[in-house]
């Protein structure tokens, strides 16, 4: 066990620093020239700059050096907490994103959350309806969640429930209240795909002969659902809400932007429209780390709740 | 780092399995023709989602043909004028007509989620193909850099690459076709590695084929099915993706406007004119859906 998991933890970490390469390939090596970028950002420009005040920005955005020594001088930074200075806002980067964190990991934890009661609870609701035509119905419904542009949603969200009826405010930072409906928004998408995922394995689980054997031994209806086939289809949804919460987190970006909230999403969307390079690598650096790490913990927990697994035979 | 039972999940709300046989007998010339349009008729399902794609594809080719307003004539008259027998769709805030646009937005979306999907499609094939046909450290290799690929969310992998290459059409296009090209990959792969070992192709390569003629001709076309099916359920994708980035204003400069621009514009008048921002989500919606309808009838492979 102790080998799976240095092996597991070792290769989430080569994950992370593959990913973090690819981020600062694309951000550093790709432009033409970052640091007309990165001046532009800062609302100067390089033409109208001195030869030495040029030699100084570069020092100053550590494009000074070859592309591998600035690589490994980031990354070193990065170890350290130092994710460099944006141009764009004048601050230390590090500073600016745990600013904004609190914010978008409410709101990021509480779609999770919602996105799991809903698309668990609507999933089992539609795999348990007697009727045929309503669970034809209800299994389709799911469909229309993964269609819907979640931005959109928002906005409709926004219409509905805070102008028309004036339940909730329609934006801003302000308190449990002004989270529901972007939660909500950011939790559908998820939602929609746990539930289709759960109706697919409870199906499949009906028809397993140990289901045959529980109701032979006089269970009811119910409880046949509850204790073997949703224990046995639940599985899986552990799997998925690990992946699928990279893409929650992530989808803050469009979220925070519909609801006009302060947070990282916004810090990175902002940060793309003025080019600001150091915030958008931290950003993705950032959020590959949290994707990794909840897999991470994915993975580990997994034996623990399916004790089929074994990784120690294994390793 | 992902293993194999977890991209197996990954992927298996496409269930991509069950389609493939399936899809490759659907191709088949086995049905009349007027047999096919009456199997067509009894899913009106199906034919709906076939005129929705339809008239977008028009939309994008030929505007004019399905609009004769000018998408940016401003008629300050019919300034937020609502959806009625003139405007079908209403009008925007300088009084142009909200169907035109939305129709003239059609082709930079469709372009823009074509682009995507076109660049999706041939790299994830190549990397797909040479991992599942060269096997071993080749194999690990690429398969490795699509895992690290699939740890940075899609969104900001395109939001990463916008930053570096800078706004419009095509940059938004790119960006999103990085960002769901490792599903093609694994999805290319894990078929030529099943078609691989078939009897018919160790059947061809004891009978003389060479290596490239067994991967042309019988590798690739057998395993072509689920990355097909997977290209239309991503145009969806794509669609959804392209419209997210321009909403956010990364997409084409004004007056051009892509659907993602359309809703992004109408945020401003969302209580004096909410179909300004609705209607052009309502048609992102409808598309997407269609895309999906088409993916998973392919899918089952019923005609």
């Amino acid at each position: 066990m102790t080998r799976y998991l240095l092996s597991r933890t070792a290769q989430a970490l080569l994950v992370l620093l593959g990913a973090y390469t690819i981020a600062y390939l694309i951000l550093y090596l790709l432009p033409g020239d970052p640091l007309a970028i990165l001046l532009n950002a800062a609302g100067r420009d390089i033409d109208a700059l001195s030869p030495a005040e040029i030699a100084e920005a570069r020092r100053f955005y550590g494009l000074d050096g070859t592309p591998l020594e600035r690589y490994f001088e980031l990354l070193w930074n990065a170890l350290h907490g130092d994710f460099g200075f944006s141009a764009s806002k004048n601050a230390p980067v590090a500073q600016l994103i745990l600013e904004r964190l609190p914010q978008t990991l409410a709101l990021g934890g509480l779609a999770v959350a919602f996105s799991i009661v809903e698309g668990v609870g609507f999933g089992y609701l539609a795999a348990s309806v007697r009727s045929p035509v309503l669970a034809r119905f209800l299994a389709r419904l799911p469909a229309f969640g993964v269609s819907l542009p979640s931005f959109w949603l928002g906005l409709l969200l926004i219409h509905l429930f805070a102008f028309t009826l004036g339940w909730l405010p329609a934006a801003g930072n302000d308190g449990f209240r002004s989270l529901i409906l972007p939660a909500f928004t950011l939790s559908l998408y998820s939602a929609a795909i746990y539930a289709q995922l759960l109706i697919r394995g409870l199906e499949a689980a009906s028809r397993e002969p140990f289901i045959v054997t529980a109701y032979a031994k006089g269970l009811t209806r119910g409880e046949v659902q509850f204790r073997h086939a949703f224990r046995n289809a639940a599985l899986p949804i552990v799997t998925l809400v690990g992946l699928q919460i990279g893409n929650t987190f992530s989808g803050a970006v469009l979220i925070e932007t519909v609801f006009t909230r302060t947070g990282v999403g916004r810090l990175a969307e902002e940060a793309v429209l003025r080019q600001d390079i150091p915030v958008v690598l931290a950003v993705v650096t950032l959020s590959a780390a949290g994707f990794v790490f909840i897999n991470l913990l994915v993975d580990l927990l997994y034996p623990i709740l399916d004790p089929r697994i074994d990784h120690a035979s294994k390793g | 780092m992902v293993d194999d039972s977890r991209s197996e999940l990954s992927t298996a709300r496409l269930r991509l399995a069950a389609g493939r046989a399936a899809l490759g007998r659907s191709l088949r010339p086995s049905l009349r023709g007027a047999e096919r349009l009456g199997h067509l008729l009894r899913r009106p399902g199906l034919v709906l989602s076939l005129a929705i794609l339809a008239f977008v594809f028009v939309a994008a080719a030929a505007p004019t043909l399905l609009t004769s307003y000018d998408p940016y004539l401003t008629v300050p008259a019919d300034r937020l004028a609502p959806p009625g027998a003139e405007h079908w769709f209403g009008a925007d805030e300088i009084g142009r007509d909200l169907f035109a646009r939305i129709v003239h937005g059609s082709s930079l979306s469709v372009q823009a989620s074509s682009i995507a999907v076109g660049i999706a499609f041939s790299a994830g094939l190549v990397l797909g193909v040479i991992a599942g046909f060269a096997g071993g450290w080749t194999d690990a290799a690429i398969m490795r850099f699509i895992d690290v690929l699939l740890a940075l969310p899609s969104l900001l992998l395109s939001l990463a690459i916008i930053t570096a290459i800078g706004f419009g059409t095509i940059p938004v296009a790119v960006a999103v076709g990085v960002g769901i090209m490792p599903g093609f990959a694994r999805t290319t792969r894990s078929e030529v590695l099943r078609v691989k070992t078939l009897p018919y192709v160790e059947a061809a390569r004891l009978g003389g084929a060479s290596r490239a003629r067994t991967l042309l001709r019988h590798i690739l076309p057998n395993s072509c099915g689920p990355v097909i099916v997977l290209a239309t359920l991503d145009f969806g994708v794509a669609i959804i993706a392209v419209a997210g980035l321009s909403f956010l204003g990364f997409g084409a400069a004004p007056p051009a406007a892509e659907w993602g621009t359309l809703i992004a514009n109408g945020r401003n008048f969302l209580v004096t004119a909410p179909w300004l921002s609705l209607i052009p989500g309502l048609f992102v919606m409808a598309v997407v859906l269609a895309a999906n309808h088409i993916a998973r009838t392919l899918e089952d492979g019923r005609p």
